[in-house]
């Protein structure tokens, strides 16, 4: 151990050494060689070549914004309806819970513990067109008789908020859980309403819970493609399954870099209205 | 009126609760229907087959070993590298530590499919790597390391240094220290990192399908069966999987209240 003595300011850098090589030979330069495939033109058979395609990106914009505006849509609406479900919900364990809130907390999350295929295929059974859900909303009347859940793009925004809620619940219980509930007490004692002291004390005080919730959810929402696949149909379809089908059926590799580009920008862009509109100082926490 | 909001309120979680539990008893009830078909999508009775019956159809079983080889393989180095970085930015104060904190959040933050893209894009130009295993490995090591960090951090955060320098006042040497101080308490923490390492690989779908060349894993077994009908054993396998996972984390949460018990 001589040498860790004798040069202890070196001791952080050779812990940090593997991790850090490993994250930036494995997700810094791979998005680097996206760059450079995505400016690259040719065709699969005669091979690709680097030549300032510029040509990929305006491709991406101009011919599959259909699909990139229905991606932010779809994953703003799932983020919309998990944080609509995940606010009352986690509102109600950390202040109802009592000692149960572990126990609710390992409930939250249990989705997680089925393989994200299968509990999307789940969904598939129970939307299904034989399935209860269908058949409750065809007797009530709101879907008519041949009326459909599956392959709409109910079905994919549903599969979508449910996969990603326990994303939005959670942070959003944390920043609950953390609020000092003599504050809230004190805006009663002050004559508050309950709902005025939910509105300037509560809800002010799990903004960061908002802020970190609907970023977790968002942003994975915006590429998933397998929602869009196995609960919908080609109409669904999201700019992942373009991303997809470019790598594996059309073989078009510059084309489905630009368009991963294209999503990764994009949702940096919103990020930063995002960011904007409520105050940087929110988002760092 | 306090009454009613009070229990519309519970009302609300109740149903929220049956939103979020219900697919997974479908998952389970699934694993013991007897479907006549290839296709296990509507109900037709029960039967003990399936489980008895978990291993036969074999591309289901080598798909699973494989996805286990994988996590096990990369939970163990992402577990290694992950703690090293947490244990650097909690114990030590060094220059880049910003630019460290923003290399270990933005893989996190980026859509998987970009991570899935950019792995494929590197492996396809860099003739070094054939897709295989090895890439599979790799990519799985790379998105696991970042919550591994998050992980272990966050319990060293809580730590109480006082114990390591009294190992140190009694004459151990700072190896001795880590190995018999240190190691021991942090130990739940990387647990902790290794069970979420381990879940996060043998669930990952999205990178994994990009950059496994021919090989097949749990998750792509079950993308490729969903178009020609899924055998119900999947549904055993994710029952038991899900047990498991369910298991662990309960075990993880009592023994951590022990602790807080025992700490108190």
């Amino acid at each position: 151990m001589g040498f860790f003595h004798r040069h202890r300011g070196l001791t952080p850098y050779l812990l940090l050494l593997p991790g850090l090589a490993w994250l930036a030979i494995f997700f810094l330069v791979p998005l680097g060689f996206l760059g450079y495939q995505s400016l690259q033109s040719g065709t699969f058979d005669v091979g690709y070549a680097f030549d300032w395609a510029w040509g990929n990106y305006w491709d991406a914009l101009q011919r599959y914004h259909p699909w990139l505006v229905r991606s932010l849509i779809y994953a703003g609406l799932a983020t919309l309806f998990a944080l609509v479900i995940s606010y009352p919900l986690a509102y109600w364990i950390a202040f109802r819970g009592g000692r149960w809130k572990n126990v609710l907390l390992v409930m939250i999350i249990a989705p997680f513990f089925v393989t994200y295929l299968i509990r999307t295929l789940a969904w598939e059974t129970i939307l299904a067109d034989q399935g209860p859900v269908v058949g409750v909303l065809r007797d009530v009347g709101i879907l008519g008789d041949n009326g459909r859940v599956l392959a709409t793009s109910t079905a994919v925004v549903a599969g979508i908020t449910y996969n990603f809620l326990p994303f939005m619940a959670l942070p959003l219980y944390v920043a609950l859980e953390g609020i000092d509930e003599r504050l809230i007490e004190a805006a009663e004692d002050l004559y508050a309403s309950k709902v005025q002291a939910f509105l300037r004390v509560t809800l002010p005080l799990s903004m960061p819970g908002v802020v970190a919730g609907t970023l977790l959810t968002f942003i994975p929402a915006t590429g998933d493609f397998i929602n869009a696949q196995l609960l919908g149909t080609p109409r669904q379809a999201m700019i992942g399954n373009v991303i997809q089908s470019k790598f594996f059926n059309l073989l078009d590799y510059p084309g489905a870099a630009a368009l991963s580009f294209t999503l990764m920008a994009a949702v940096l862009l919103l990020i930063a209205i995002y960011a904007r509109a409520i105050g940087t100082e929110k988002l760092t926490g | 009126m306090k009454f009613v909001r009070r229990h519309l309120l519970t009302a609300y979680a109740i149903l929220s609760f049956a939103y979020l539990l219900v697919p997974i008893a479908v998952v389970i009830a699934f694993s013991f229907n007897d479907p006549p078909g290839r296709y296990n999508y509507t109900w037709h009775g029960f039967t003990l087959d399936q489980w008895k019956n978990w291993d036969a159809v074999p591309a289901l079983k080598d798909a699973m070993v494989l996805s286990l080889e994988i996590a096990l393989l990369a939970s163990v180095v992402a577990t290694v590298l992950g703690t090293l970085i947490a244990l650097a930015l909690v114990r030590y104060g060094f220059r880049g530590r910003g630019a460290t904190n923003l290399l270990i959040f933005v893989p996190m933050a980026t859509p998987e499919v970009v991570l899935a893209a950019a792995l494929l894009t590197l492996f396809l130009n860099v003739t070094v790597f054939t897709l295989g295993f090895g890439t599979i490995l790799i990519a799985h090591i790379m998105f696991c390391i970042s919550y591994v960090v998050v992980t272990v951090k966050a319990r060293l955060i809580g730590f109480d240094r006082s114990l390591e320098e009294a190992a140190m006042d009694l004459g151990a040497n700072e190896f001795t220290t880590f190995r018999k101080v240190t190691l021991p308490l942090i130990a739940p923490a990387i647990l902790a990192g290794a069970l979420l390492s381990f879940a996060l690989s043998i669930d990952d779908f999205v990178i994994t399908y990009f950059n496994a060349g021919s090989e097949v894993t749990f998750p792509i077994f079950v993308w490729g069966s969903a178009q020609r009908g899924v055998p119900p054993q999947v549904n055993v396998f994710g029952t038991v999987i899900f047990v498991v996972a369910l298991t662990l984390m309960v075990v993880n949460v009592l023994y951590q209240r022990r602790r807080e018990v025992q700490a108190a």
